[in-house]
Protein backbone atom coordinates (compact mmCIF):
# COMPACT_ATOMS: atom_id res chain seq x y z
CA UNK A 1 0.00 0.00 0.00
CA UNK A 2 2.85 2.36 0.88
CA UNK A 3 3.67 2.43 -2.61
CA UNK A 4 0.18 2.76 -3.79
CA UNK A 5 0.25 6.14 -1.85
CA UNK A 6 3.19 7.56 -2.73
CA UNK A 7 2.68 7.05 -6.56
CA UNK A 8 -0.58 9.02 -5.84
CA UNK A 9 1.10 11.33 -4.02
CA UNK A 10 4.16 11.82 -6.97
CA UNK A 11 1.84 11.93 -9.50
CA UNK A 12 -0.56 14.20 -7.77
CA UNK A 13 2.26 16.72 -6.92
CA UNK A 14 3.56 16.99 -10.42
CA UNK A 15 -0.04 17.38 -11.96
CA UNK A 16 -0.55 20.07 -9.77
CA UNK A 17 2.57 22.24 -9.93
CA UNK A 18 2.84 21.56 -13.26
CA UNK A 19 -0.64 23.19 -13.62
CA UNK A 20 0.84 26.20 -11.30
CA UNK A 21 3.75 26.96 -12.82
CA UNK A 22 2.82 26.79 -16.29
CA UNK A 23 5.05 23.14 -16.47
CA UNK A 24 1.56 21.60 -17.55
CA UNK A 25 3.27 20.16 -21.11
CA UNK A 26 6.28 18.93 -19.48
CA UNK A 27 4.85 17.27 -17.32
CA UNK A 28 3.28 15.53 -20.16
CA UNK A 29 6.03 14.40 -21.68
CA UNK A 30 7.87 13.27 -18.72
CA UNK A 31 5.14 10.73 -18.27
CA UNK A 32 6.14 9.31 -21.77
CA UNK A 33 9.51 9.83 -20.68
CA UNK A 34 9.25 8.08 -17.90
CA UNK A 35 7.68 4.77 -19.08
CA UNK A 36 10.40 4.60 -21.91
CA UNK A 37 13.27 5.12 -19.71
CA UNK A 38 11.51 2.32 -17.12
CA UNK A 39 11.87 -0.09 -19.99
CA UNK A 40 15.15 0.99 -21.04
CA UNK A 41 16.84 0.69 -17.63
CA UNK A 42 15.32 -2.59 -17.12
CA UNK A 43 16.27 -4.01 -20.13
CA UNK A 44 20.08 -2.07 -20.21
CA UNK A 45 21.03 -4.01 -16.80
CA UNK A 46 19.08 -7.00 -18.02
CA UNK A 47 22.56 -8.29 -19.21
CA UNK A 48 24.88 -7.35 -15.46
CA UNK A 49 21.49 -9.13 -13.97
CA UNK A 50 21.97 -12.30 -15.60
CA UNK A 51 25.50 -12.31 -15.07
CA UNK A 52 25.59 -11.72 -11.25
CA UNK A 53 22.88 -14.58 -10.65
CA UNK A 54 24.85 -17.01 -12.82
CA UNK A 55 28.10 -16.43 -10.75
CA UNK A 56 26.13 -16.81 -7.89
CA UNK A 57 24.68 -20.20 -8.99
CA UNK A 58 28.53 -21.17 -9.39
CA UNK A 59 29.01 -19.81 -6.25
CA UNK A 60 26.07 -21.89 -4.39
CA UNK A 61 27.21 -25.13 -6.38
CA UNK A 62 30.95 -24.91 -5.54
CA UNK A 63 30.46 -23.88 -1.54
CA UNK A 64 31.85 -20.31 -1.95
CA UNK A 65 28.23 -19.14 -0.86
CA UNK A 66 27.87 -21.42 1.82
CA UNK A 67 31.38 -20.47 3.39
CA UNK A 68 30.29 -16.68 2.83
CA UNK A 69 26.79 -17.60 4.84
CA UNK A 70 29.05 -19.54 8.01
CA UNK A 71 31.21 -16.10 7.96
CA UNK A 72 28.69 -13.48 8.37
CA UNK A 73 26.48 -15.53 9.99
CA UNK A 74 26.34 -14.09 13.84
CA UNK A 75 25.57 -10.79 12.19
CA UNK A 76 23.11 -12.31 9.81
CA UNK A 77 21.36 -14.38 12.47
CA UNK A 78 20.45 -11.24 14.58
CA UNK A 79 19.33 -9.36 11.69
CA UNK A 80 17.18 -11.92 10.33
CA UNK A 81 16.21 -13.73 12.85
CA UNK A 82 12.84 -15.74 11.17
CA UNK A 83 15.63 -17.14 8.45
CA UNK A 84 18.48 -18.36 10.64
CA UNK A 85 17.27 -21.85 9.54
CA UNK A 86 16.98 -21.02 5.84
CA UNK A 87 20.10 -22.11 3.70
CA UNK A 88 19.23 -20.70 0.70
CA UNK A 89 18.20 -17.40 2.08
CA UNK A 90 21.32 -16.89 4.24
CA UNK A 91 23.09 -17.84 1.40
CA UNK A 92 21.70 -15.07 -0.89
CA UNK A 93 22.13 -12.90 1.92
CA UNK A 94 25.46 -12.84 2.87
CA UNK A 95 26.60 -12.77 -0.98
CA UNK A 96 23.85 -9.72 -0.95
CA UNK A 97 26.39 -8.18 1.89
CA UNK A 98 29.47 -9.06 0.79
CA UNK A 99 28.80 -7.25 -2.65
CA UNK A 100 27.39 -4.18 -1.10
CA UNK A 101 30.14 -4.14 1.18
CA UNK A 102 32.70 -4.33 -1.91
CA UNK A 103 30.29 -1.59 -3.59
CA UNK A 104 29.59 -3.54 -6.79
CA UNK A 105 26.16 -2.38 -6.77
CA UNK A 106 25.24 -4.49 -10.10
CA UNK A 107 25.87 -7.68 -8.52
CA UNK A 108 24.21 -7.06 -4.91
CA UNK A 109 20.68 -5.84 -6.70
CA UNK A 110 20.26 -9.31 -8.62
CA UNK A 111 21.84 -11.28 -5.30
CA UNK A 112 19.48 -9.12 -2.77
CA UNK A 113 16.38 -10.00 -5.44
CA UNK A 114 17.18 -13.55 -5.01
CA UNK A 115 16.81 -12.99 -1.23
CA UNK A 116 14.09 -11.28 -1.43
CA UNK A 117 12.03 -13.83 -3.93
CA UNK A 118 13.23 -16.79 -1.59
CA UNK A 119 11.98 -14.47 1.52
CA UNK A 120 8.33 -14.05 -0.10
CA UNK A 121 7.90 -18.09 -0.96
CA UNK A 122 4.39 -18.57 -0.11
CA UNK A 123 3.98 -15.46 2.35
CA UNK A 124 0.78 -14.61 0.36
CA UNK A 125 1.77 -11.00 -0.29
CA UNK A 126 2.73 -9.83 2.73
CA UNK A 127 6.27 -8.75 3.36
CA UNK A 128 7.75 -10.53 6.22
CA UNK A 129 10.36 -8.96 8.97
CA UNK A 130 13.18 -10.55 7.33
CA UNK A 131 12.23 -9.08 3.57
CA UNK A 132 11.33 -5.55 5.75
CA UNK A 133 14.70 -5.66 6.96
CA UNK A 134 16.64 -7.07 3.79
CA UNK A 135 14.67 -3.93 1.97
CA UNK A 136 16.05 -1.49 4.99
CA UNK A 137 19.45 -2.70 4.69
CA UNK A 138 19.56 -2.56 0.72
CA UNK A 139 18.24 1.13 0.96
CA UNK A 140 21.01 2.26 2.87
CA UNK A 141 24.37 2.33 1.74
CA UNK A 142 26.96 -0.26 3.13
CA UNK A 143 29.40 0.38 0.59
CA UNK A 144 33.00 0.92 1.98
CA UNK A 145 34.48 2.79 -0.52
CA UNK A 146 32.34 5.01 -2.26
CA UNK A 147 34.30 4.93 -5.60
CA UNK A 148 31.83 6.80 -8.21
CA UNK A 149 32.33 9.95 -5.85
CA UNK A 150 35.55 9.84 -5.51
CA UNK A 151 35.75 9.95 -9.05
CA UNK A 152 33.68 13.42 -9.47
CA UNK A 153 35.75 15.11 -6.82
CA UNK A 154 38.80 13.84 -8.49
CA UNK A 155 37.05 15.52 -11.51
CA UNK A 156 36.37 18.36 -10.35
CA UNK A 157 39.95 19.00 -8.72
CA UNK A 158 39.84 17.63 -5.39
CA UNK A 159 43.39 17.59 -3.14
CA UNK A 160 42.72 14.33 -2.29
CA UNK A 161 39.66 12.54 -3.33
CA UNK A 162 39.38 9.96 -0.90
CA UNK A 163 39.50 12.24 2.65
CA UNK A 164 35.88 11.97 2.48
CA UNK A 165 36.01 8.22 3.14
CA UNK A 166 35.97 8.98 7.69
CA UNK A 167 32.25 11.03 7.12
CA UNK A 168 31.21 8.74 4.68
CA UNK A 169 31.88 5.30 7.28
CA UNK A 170 30.56 7.49 10.06
CA UNK A 171 27.21 8.61 7.96
CA UNK A 172 27.08 5.26 6.54
CA UNK A 173 27.15 3.70 10.41
CA UNK A 174 24.42 5.82 11.71
CA UNK A 175 22.22 5.66 8.70
CA UNK A 176 22.23 1.90 9.03
CA UNK A 177 21.86 1.67 12.78
CA UNK A 178 18.75 3.83 12.41
CA UNK A 179 17.17 1.87 9.67
CA UNK A 180 17.88 -1.19 11.67
CA UNK A 181 16.55 0.08 14.78
CA UNK A 182 13.40 1.41 13.21
CA UNK A 183 12.87 -1.38 11.13
CA UNK A 184 12.80 -3.55 14.37
CA UNK A 185 10.90 -1.40 16.89
CA UNK A 186 7.66 -0.76 14.05
CA UNK A 187 8.30 -4.74 13.77
CA UNK A 188 7.04 -4.89 17.22
CA UNK A 189 3.73 -2.44 15.99
CA UNK A 190 3.43 -2.87 12.40
CA UNK A 191 1.66 -6.36 11.09
CA UNK B 1 43.70 2.14 -6.63
CA UNK B 2 41.71 2.65 -9.67
CA UNK B 3 43.11 0.04 -11.36
CA UNK B 4 42.26 -2.31 -8.50
CA UNK B 5 38.95 -1.07 -8.61
CA UNK B 6 38.37 -1.19 -12.50
CA UNK B 7 39.55 -5.11 -12.36
CA UNK B 8 37.59 -5.93 -9.17
CA UNK B 9 34.69 -7.52 -11.12
CA UNK B 10 36.72 -9.85 -13.64
CA UNK B 11 38.93 -10.96 -11.18
CA UNK B 12 36.49 -12.22 -8.58
CA UNK B 13 34.63 -13.81 -11.63
CA UNK B 14 38.14 -15.41 -12.46
CA UNK B 15 38.51 -16.69 -8.83
CA UNK B 16 34.77 -17.82 -8.32
CA UNK B 17 35.51 -20.22 -11.91
CA UNK B 18 38.77 -21.39 -11.00
CA UNK B 19 37.66 -22.61 -7.52
CA UNK B 20 35.02 -23.97 -8.97
CA UNK B 21 36.42 -25.84 -11.46
CA UNK B 22 39.17 -27.49 -8.37
CA UNK B 23 35.76 -28.53 -6.95
CA UNK B 24 34.57 -30.22 -10.21
CA UNK B 25 31.62 -28.11 -10.33
CA UNK B 26 30.06 -27.43 -14.08
CA UNK B 27 30.75 -24.06 -14.48
CA UNK B 28 28.90 -23.51 -17.77
CA UNK B 29 25.71 -24.70 -16.74
CA UNK B 30 25.82 -23.27 -13.29
CA UNK B 31 26.37 -19.39 -15.16
CA UNK B 32 23.64 -20.37 -17.65
CA UNK B 33 21.31 -21.78 -15.49
CA UNK B 34 21.63 -18.63 -13.15
CA UNK B 35 21.54 -16.35 -15.90
CA UNK B 36 18.17 -18.14 -16.77
CA UNK B 37 17.06 -17.03 -13.44
CA UNK B 38 18.24 -13.85 -13.79
CA UNK B 39 16.18 -13.13 -17.05
CA UNK B 40 12.91 -13.96 -15.11
CA UNK B 41 14.09 -11.09 -12.44
CA UNK B 42 14.42 -8.73 -14.84
CA UNK B 43 11.31 -8.79 -16.55
CA UNK B 44 9.65 -9.22 -12.72
CA UNK B 45 11.08 -5.47 -12.17
CA UNK B 46 10.29 -3.87 -15.45
CA UNK B 47 6.68 -2.92 -14.25
CA UNK B 48 7.69 -1.31 -10.86
CA UNK B 49 10.08 0.16 -12.79
CA UNK B 50 8.12 1.54 -15.76
CA UNK B 51 5.49 3.07 -12.83
CA UNK B 52 8.35 4.55 -10.86
CA UNK B 53 10.47 6.16 -13.71
CA UNK B 54 7.19 7.89 -14.99
CA UNK B 55 6.32 9.41 -11.73
CA UNK B 56 9.64 10.64 -11.13
CA UNK B 57 10.04 11.87 -14.88
CA UNK B 58 6.74 13.86 -14.40
CA UNK B 59 7.56 15.11 -10.81
CA UNK B 60 11.08 16.27 -12.09
CA UNK B 61 9.39 18.43 -15.25
CA UNK B 62 6.92 19.46 -12.61
CA UNK B 63 9.08 21.91 -10.71
CA UNK B 64 7.21 20.45 -7.71
CA UNK B 65 11.51 19.81 -6.46
CA UNK B 66 11.91 23.72 -6.26
CA UNK B 67 8.98 24.33 -4.14
CA UNK B 68 9.63 21.88 -2.05
CA UNK B 69 13.29 23.05 -1.74
CA UNK B 70 12.13 26.53 -0.98
CA UNK B 71 9.58 25.43 1.80
CA UNK B 72 12.13 23.31 3.40
CA UNK B 73 14.99 25.07 3.41
CA UNK B 74 15.05 27.20 6.68
CA UNK B 75 13.96 24.28 8.49
CA UNK B 76 17.13 22.07 7.48
CA UNK B 77 19.35 24.52 7.84
CA UNK B 78 18.32 24.92 11.33
CA UNK B 79 19.15 21.64 12.14
CA UNK B 80 22.78 21.92 10.36
CA UNK B 81 22.07 20.59 7.02
CA UNK B 82 23.85 23.34 4.10
CA UNK B 83 20.73 24.73 2.26
CA UNK B 84 22.45 24.28 -1.19
CA UNK B 85 22.51 20.69 -0.37
CA UNK B 86 18.40 20.66 -0.35
CA UNK B 87 18.23 19.27 -3.88
CA UNK B 88 20.12 16.95 -3.89
CA UNK B 89 18.44 14.87 -0.75
CA UNK B 90 15.30 15.53 -2.24
CA UNK B 91 15.90 13.62 -5.38
CA UNK B 92 18.45 11.13 -3.81
CA UNK B 93 15.75 8.53 -3.18
CA UNK B 94 13.92 8.95 -6.20
CA UNK B 95 16.43 8.63 -8.91
CA UNK B 96 20.01 7.65 -8.42
CA UNK B 97 21.51 9.29 -11.76
CA UNK B 98 19.67 12.27 -11.22
CA UNK B 99 21.38 12.69 -7.62
CA UNK B 100 24.87 11.51 -8.67
CA UNK B 101 23.91 14.64 -11.74
CA UNK B 102 22.39 17.46 -8.29
CA UNK B 103 25.50 16.11 -6.35
CA UNK B 104 28.22 16.47 -9.23
CA UNK B 105 26.92 19.74 -10.24
CA UNK B 106 27.16 20.97 -6.98
CA UNK B 107 31.13 19.43 -5.86
CA UNK B 108 31.94 21.39 -9.29
CA UNK B 109 30.15 24.83 -8.86
CA UNK B 110 31.45 25.06 -4.77
CA UNK B 111 34.64 22.95 -5.10
CA UNK B 112 35.47 19.38 -4.10
CA UNK B 113 36.92 20.52 -1.10
CA UNK B 114 34.62 22.78 0.03
CA UNK B 115 31.88 22.18 3.40
CA UNK B 116 29.22 22.26 0.74
CA UNK B 117 30.90 19.88 -1.88
CA UNK B 118 32.21 17.51 0.80
CA UNK B 119 29.00 17.15 2.15
CA UNK B 120 27.34 16.43 -1.05
CA UNK B 121 29.73 13.93 -1.61
CA UNK B 122 29.28 12.35 1.20
CA UNK B 123 25.67 12.46 1.37
CA UNK B 124 26.06 10.28 -2.30
CA UNK B 125 28.63 7.87 -0.83
CA UNK B 126 26.46 7.21 2.85
CA UNK B 127 22.89 7.07 1.09
CA UNK B 128 21.04 5.04 -1.55
CA UNK B 129 18.08 5.55 -3.95
CA UNK B 130 14.99 4.55 -1.67
CA UNK B 131 12.56 4.19 -3.71
CA UNK B 132 13.63 1.96 -6.51
CA UNK B 133 15.21 -0.11 -3.97
CA UNK B 134 11.90 -0.50 -2.55
CA UNK B 135 9.93 -0.89 -6.00
CA UNK B 136 12.52 -3.44 -7.40
CA UNK B 137 12.69 -5.55 -4.70
CA UNK B 138 8.96 -5.39 -3.45
CA UNK B 139 8.12 -5.71 -7.45
CA UNK B 140 10.23 -9.28 -7.69
CA UNK B 141 9.41 -10.47 -4.60
CA UNK B 142 5.48 -10.32 -5.69
CA UNK B 143 4.71 -8.62 -2.42
CA UNK B 144 1.80 -5.64 -2.13
CA UNK B 145 1.30 -5.20 1.77
CA UNK B 146 4.78 -3.93 2.97
CA UNK B 147 4.27 -3.22 5.85
CA UNK B 148 7.38 -0.51 7.47
CA UNK B 149 9.62 -0.89 5.14
CA UNK B 150 9.11 2.36 3.21
CA UNK B 151 8.91 4.52 6.65
CA UNK B 152 11.85 2.43 8.21
CA UNK B 153 14.54 3.34 4.99
CA UNK B 154 12.84 7.06 4.96
CA UNK B 155 14.19 7.30 8.57
CA UNK B 156 17.57 5.70 7.55
CA UNK B 157 17.57 8.24 4.61
CA UNK B 158 17.18 11.10 7.24
CA UNK B 159 19.59 9.68 9.76
CA UNK B 160 22.19 9.63 6.68
CA UNK B 161 21.66 13.21 5.55
CA UNK B 162 21.55 14.88 8.97
CA UNK B 163 24.77 12.74 10.01
CA UNK B 164 26.41 13.49 6.50
CA UNK B 165 26.55 17.00 7.52
CA UNK B 166 26.66 17.09 11.01
CA UNK B 167 30.20 14.23 9.88
CA UNK B 168 31.54 17.11 7.81
CA UNK B 169 31.53 19.70 9.80
CA UNK B 170 32.93 17.86 13.02
CA UNK B 171 35.99 16.33 11.03
CA UNK B 172 36.53 19.36 8.35
CA UNK B 173 35.33 21.90 10.78
CA UNK B 174 33.46 25.09 9.90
Amino acid sequence: MAMSVIWTVMVGAAVLCGLATGNGPAVARGALDGAAAGVELSLSTMGVMCLWTGVMEVMRRCGIAGGLSRLLRPVLRRLYPGYAGDRRVMDAVSANLSANLLGLGNAATPLGLEAARLMAEGSGGTASDGLCMLVVCNTASLQLIPTTVASVRAAAGSADPFDILPAVWLASVVSVAVGIAAAKLLSKVWR
Amino acid sequence: MDLFFTMLVPCLMLAVATAALFRRVDVWSGITDGARAGLKVSLNIMPPLIGLLTAVYMLRASGALELLRDALSPALTAIGIPPETVPLLLVRPVSGSAALGVGAELIQTYGPDSLVGRTAAVMLGSTETTFYTVAVYFGAAKIARTRYAVPAALCADAAGFLAASWAVRLIFGG
